[in-house]
């Protein structure tokens, strides 16, 4: 799979944004993504776009333009963005467009997210389990009893998210914490405390996608798409928000998905030059390494204490300070991850540029009830 | 005259002040659920019989909910009266790992493997002064139901 190009990327800034609405971000996104390529929105041959909280990314058409485009809402979870952009690459695939813009916004209350029960029982929510925050504590406490994984690893990875933050001009967090700030901040859900968590934000992503053979007409850099997938949970995953789980124990999505990007793009693990890893909190980013198949069970802990997914490591991940520098605006979380690995590509990331001119880069994110979406992107 | 009653219909039943939950076993390929649902997702078979799940089990992993839920849709006490709880999942033996409240909210007396059994535990009182309660885990005591 060669034929889909990335030739245009926009972002409005990660973070809080008092006054401007999801759909402002989104329409920022949509006009940076469309000058990054030198087109108009009349250009635009189809659009595929979604949020969560800041309505029918379809209504942005009475502000930048009423062309009569067809134009897709795509609701997915955490994989909203990433699902507008997979169904971006199958319709130029599909012959049934040249070009096209994915788009993902999205403004969420301060806090964690308000989540009534699975199928809309109120006894879970009532009886105080309906909260993501929970199962990643449970399912990293339960990772660690496995796998060894430490407290002080967790910290880890949230002291290097912070880093790559504060050198990215577009992320929420730009303070730079230590070890034992990390550990040292309020507790929230054992073993995770405050900083290990990302938090609910603000954000809008927008990227332009064409036929590979017609990139080069808008841009001298594309980007090209090696492989796009998406899975849901098979019977036996641990997931969110889940009132039970079977006594059969199953990989989960994010190993499916991975498997099968792998296979598409007809590369390894140890092709990827960057990755950008759901890190929903400190403990997602260490099993995502192993359930994208990057390590195996319980090589975090060295990987971390080495510095191996350092920016200037074997494997850098999350470079752009992941969701918990950036925070997670649904709908646009999984399209910042293809952003950053596009700027990283093309060798536009700045102060946080992995060296060495990488030529393959990674993008992975996990949500509810059980999904999981990989893109692997090359040169 | 106020009651004990449970946070909704078809979750447990409440029998000598124990709450008994109420699950669904796949008549096909033995596959257990809670809550109860119809349709098996191992076999597909659409036909399974309500039972009654186990009340003893062992602790499968835990977190403690340290920070107060939204309210709603929390019905527990919200603000200074929050009071930290328990979440884990207890493996019920040869049925299913089921998500409960716990009543201990202390990682140092908390371990994986450990036995639990099956208790009500109190949310908020309603407008007509019934106690609503949902299900819970707690430790089993040494001596006590094994």
């Amino acid at each position: 799979m060669s034929d889909v190009a990335i030739v245009g990327i926009g972002m409005h800034e990660f973070g809080r944004h008092d006054g401007v609405s999801g759909m402002d971000m989104g329409v920022v996104a949509v006009r940076r993504a469309l000058a990054d390529c030198g087109q108009q929105w009349s250009d635009m041959q189809f659009a595929v776009g979604g949020s969560m909280d800041s309505g029918a990314a379809d209504t942005m058409v009475s502000r930048v333009g009423l062309t009569g485009l067809p134009f897709t809402n795509v609701m997915n979870g955490c994989a909203t963005g990433g699902t507008a952009l997979s169904q971006s690459i199958n319709t130029i695939k599909s012959g049934a467009a040249d070009i096209g813009i994915a788009i993902g916004f999205d403004k969420h209350e301060k806090g964690a997210f308000r989540i009534k029960g699975p199928r809309g029982k109120d006894w879970y929510g009532g009886s105080g389990l309906a909260l993501t925050t929970q199962f990643f504590g449970m399912k990293i406490t339960r990772y660690m009893h496995e796998y060894g994984i430490t407290q002080q690893t967790l910290a880890r990875v949230a002291a290097k998210a912070f880093r790559n933050g504060a050198i990215n001009p577009m992320a929420w967090r730009r303070k730079p914490m230590s070890e034992q700030e990390v550990l040292d901040s309020l507790m929230l859900s054992w073993p995770l405390t405050q900083y290990m968590f990302c938090s609910p934000g603000e954000g809008g992503v927008a990227m332009v996608v064409c036929r590979a053979d017609k990139a080069k007409e808008y841009t001298d850099r594309p980007i090209y798409l090696k492989a796009a997938t998406m899975r849901t949970r098979q019977f036996g995953s641990f997931e969110v928000l889940a009132p039970s789980v079977a006594l059969d124990r199953n990989a989960g999505p994010t190993s499916d998905a991975a498997k099968a990007a792998f296979e598409m793009a007809g590369i390894g693990p140890q092709d990827i030059d960057v990755a950008q890893l759901q890190d929903t909190e400190s403990g997602a980013e260490i099993m995502h390494m192993a359930e994208n198949g990057f390590c195996e069970h319980g090589e975090q802990e060295h990987m971390l204490a080495n510095g191996e997914t350092e920016i200037n490591g074997r494997l850098p991940v999350n470079t752009d300070g992941g969701c918990l520098a950036n925070g997670e605006p649904i709908g646009a979380s999984g399209l910042r991850q293809v952003y950053e690995n596009v700027l990283q590509l093309r060798g536009d990331a700045g102060k946080r540029q992995v060296p060495n001119n990488p030529k393959v880069a990674y993008t992975h994110v996990y949500g509810a009830p059980g999904i999981s979406g990989v893109t692997i992107l090359s040169r | 005259m106020p009651n004990t009653i449970a946070v909704a219909d078809g979750i447990f039943n409440i029998v000598d002040g124990r709450p008994v939950l109420l699950g669904s076993r796949c008549t096909n390929c033995d596959n257990h659920m809670f809550p109860r649902q119809q349709g098996c997702p191992r076999c597909m078979f659409d036909q399974q019989e309500d039972i009654e799940l186990a009340s003893t089990g062992t602790l499968w992993s835990w977190t403690i909910q340290a920070f107060p839920p939204k309210a709603p849709p929390y019905l527990g006490p919200v603000g200074e009266d929050f009071v930290p709880y328990g979440v884990g999942y207890v493996e019920l033996p040869g049925q299913v790992r089921v998500e409960a409240r716990l009543t201990v909210a202390d990682p140092d007396q908390l371990k994986i493997g450990m036995a639990m059994e099956i208790v009500l535990e109190p949310l908020t009182v309603d407008d007509d002064g019934n106690t609503v309660v949902t299900y819970a885990f707690t430790p089993t005591s040494p001596g006590g139901q094994s």
